[in-house]
């Protein structure tokens, strides 16, 4: 199942790991974003030149270590992620907690260049290196009348400091329709510039739902459930008004507080300009999973 | 009281267009710091720029605030500085709205439609409006032409500026976060010290 979808662009096309750890100074001097772009691998899916791993790895929302975009670097090196297990429970044929080298082995690790669409309109271009979720679901079988996956976050308390300020009701939990779960875009990212996970980006696996909010794409999994009802998930349960279950990027319905129809792609420095948001983050194939579905209401 | 008398008595020697001159200068090494995206303006500073000057007025406008009670409960006296305060914190809020306005929003007509749609945009944009009358009063020519009276009640605008503006801060975050709450209890508590009676501490005699 695996090798499901392409990307237009081919791993010559990422940036050289020479180059992207001194972009920054390659930079100095010039202005704006334009410029990079030509250089990079200009493609029909707009400007891929994905950030640096430096940007990927210090602007993080990851609330159980603080609130602020820098805290998940200063304060992810806490998180303890080996030896890692994930429960696997519900309706699936194969429960059980798994090792994650268990869980994963046989499967296949792809490269995935992916635009990633912040709730709060800002976004990066990232390389992840992942597993599509749908083989691991194959391979701990899933059963008929299964039809949401449902995930969690660990909880160290005494490693996550926002944990015990408790902004969120933590465990932090996500959830997929089965349907959106197999998509072939749909992956358990565990890589990104083919270095593992940094804690701040949800080591040491992770989900990617590209043509959603990141926040749906939770981070540190420990267990995954397949159930045959809507599960529930943290930001709806902080505020179901301005997140609901599906956050699909949309830029025709807005963030009740702010407006979603453009972005910033961040690496542009001060004087980025903003760019339009594509429905569903520049991914129509997954347009059909929505078919008879009003996704202004089903926000 | 020998203590808050050795301390008045070190202001006196310090003059107020200090907190100007470092209003300016702290702004200005913020400004250069988002350009070279130095610490923590690394990866996103537009957004950060516009925090970190969002959060100096808020800090400027409890510190103009604090002057009053300050000086009733510790008797140390910063009221020939509180006209620095108050106009430098204007300049704070001018600068957060121009950051939000050219490099954030990034247009004219958007910025009025964030203004008009977002409730945190309408409540921040309301408190800067209050200020600007404050801000071009704050010299001794207008107190003269309004005469003390009007002046001290047009100042009293600086209460509702400053509550709207924590009221911004609070609105705009996601969750359950302790900072605008807290800048929102302080800044009411400042000002109920200027309606709730309080016992006046008797001399010795």
């Amino acid at each position: 199942m695996a090798y499901r979808w392409n990307n237009t662009l081919t791993k010559a096309d990422i940036t050289p790991k020479s180059a992207y750890l001194n972009r920054r100074q390659i930079l100095a001097g010039t202005v704006g974003l334009g410029a990079i772009g030509l250089a990079g691998g200009a493609s029909a899916q707009g400007n891929m030149e994905p950030n640096t791993l430096e940007e990927i790895t210090s602007y993080n929302n990851y609330y159980e270590f603080g609130t602020g975009k820098n805290d998940p670097a200063q304060n992810a090196h806490q998180l303890v992620t080996s030896p890692w297990s994930i429960k696997v429970d519900g309706m699936v044929d194969r429960p059980g907690d798994y090792g994650l080298d268990d869980l994963l082995a046989g499967l296949s690790v792809e490269d995935r260049l992916y635009r990633f669409r912040c709730v709060e309109a800002w976004s990066m271009v990232v390389p992840w290196n992942g597993i599509e979720l749908a083989d691991i679901l194959a391979k701990v079988g899933v059963q008929s009348g299964a039809r949401y996956v449902a995930f969690e976050t660990v909880v160290q308390p005494e490693n996550m400091i926002g944990v015990q300020r408790r902004v969120l009701d933590f465990p932090y939990v996500e959830g997929l329709r089965l349907d959106e779960a197999m998509h072939p875009l749909t992956i358990m990212a565990t890589g990104i510039y083919d270095e593992p996970l940094y804690n701040q980006s949800g080591a040491p696996i992770r989900l990617v739902v590209p043509w959603k909010y990141g926040f749906k794409s939770i981070k540190s999994i420990v267990r995954i459930t397949l159930t045959d009802r809507e599960p529930p998930t943290s930001w709806n349960k902080a505020n179901a008004r301005e997140y609901g279950f599906y956050s699909n990027v949309n830029p025709n319905v807005d963030h009740p507080r702010w407006s979603q129809a453009t972005e910033r792609r961040i690496g542009g420095g001060l004087f980025a300009s903003r760019q339009d948001t594509l429905m569903f983050n520049g991914y129509p194939e997954v347009a059909p999973l929505y078919a008879g579905q009003d996704l202004s209401v089903d926000i | 009281m020998a203590f808050a008398q050795s301390i008045n008595g070190g202001l006196r020697r310090i003059p107020a267009w200090t907190i100007y001159i470092v209003g300016v200068i702290y702004a200005g090494w913020e400004f250069w710091r988002a350009l070279n995206q130095m610490g923590p303006y690394l990866v996103e500073p537009i957004n950060v720029l516009e925090r970190s000057y969002g959060e100096v007025a808020l800090i400027l406008l409890v510190a103009g605030l604090a002057v009053t009670p300050l000086r009733k409960w510790s008797g140390v006296n910063l009221i020939k500085f509180r006209r620095a305060i108050g106009v430098t914190a204007f300049f704070y809020v001018l600068a957060h709205f121009l950051v939000f306005a050219i490099l954030d929003v990034q247009s004219v007509s958007r910025v009025w439609e964030e203004i008009v749609k977002r409730p945190y945009v309408t409540v921040g944009m309301a408190s800067f409006l209050m200020l600007i009358p404050l801000a071009v009063t704050s010299n001794n020519p207008s107190i003269r032409k309004m005469g003390a009276g009007a002046w001290r009640k047009l100042h009293k605008l600086a209460y509702p500026a400053a509550v709207l503006g924590t009221i911004h801060y609070l609105w705009l975050v996601k969750g359950f976060q302790l900072e605008p709450i807290i800048y929102c209890v302080v800044v009411l508590g400042l000002i109920a010290t200027r309606y709730v009676p309080w016992e006046r501490q008797r001399q010795p005699a």
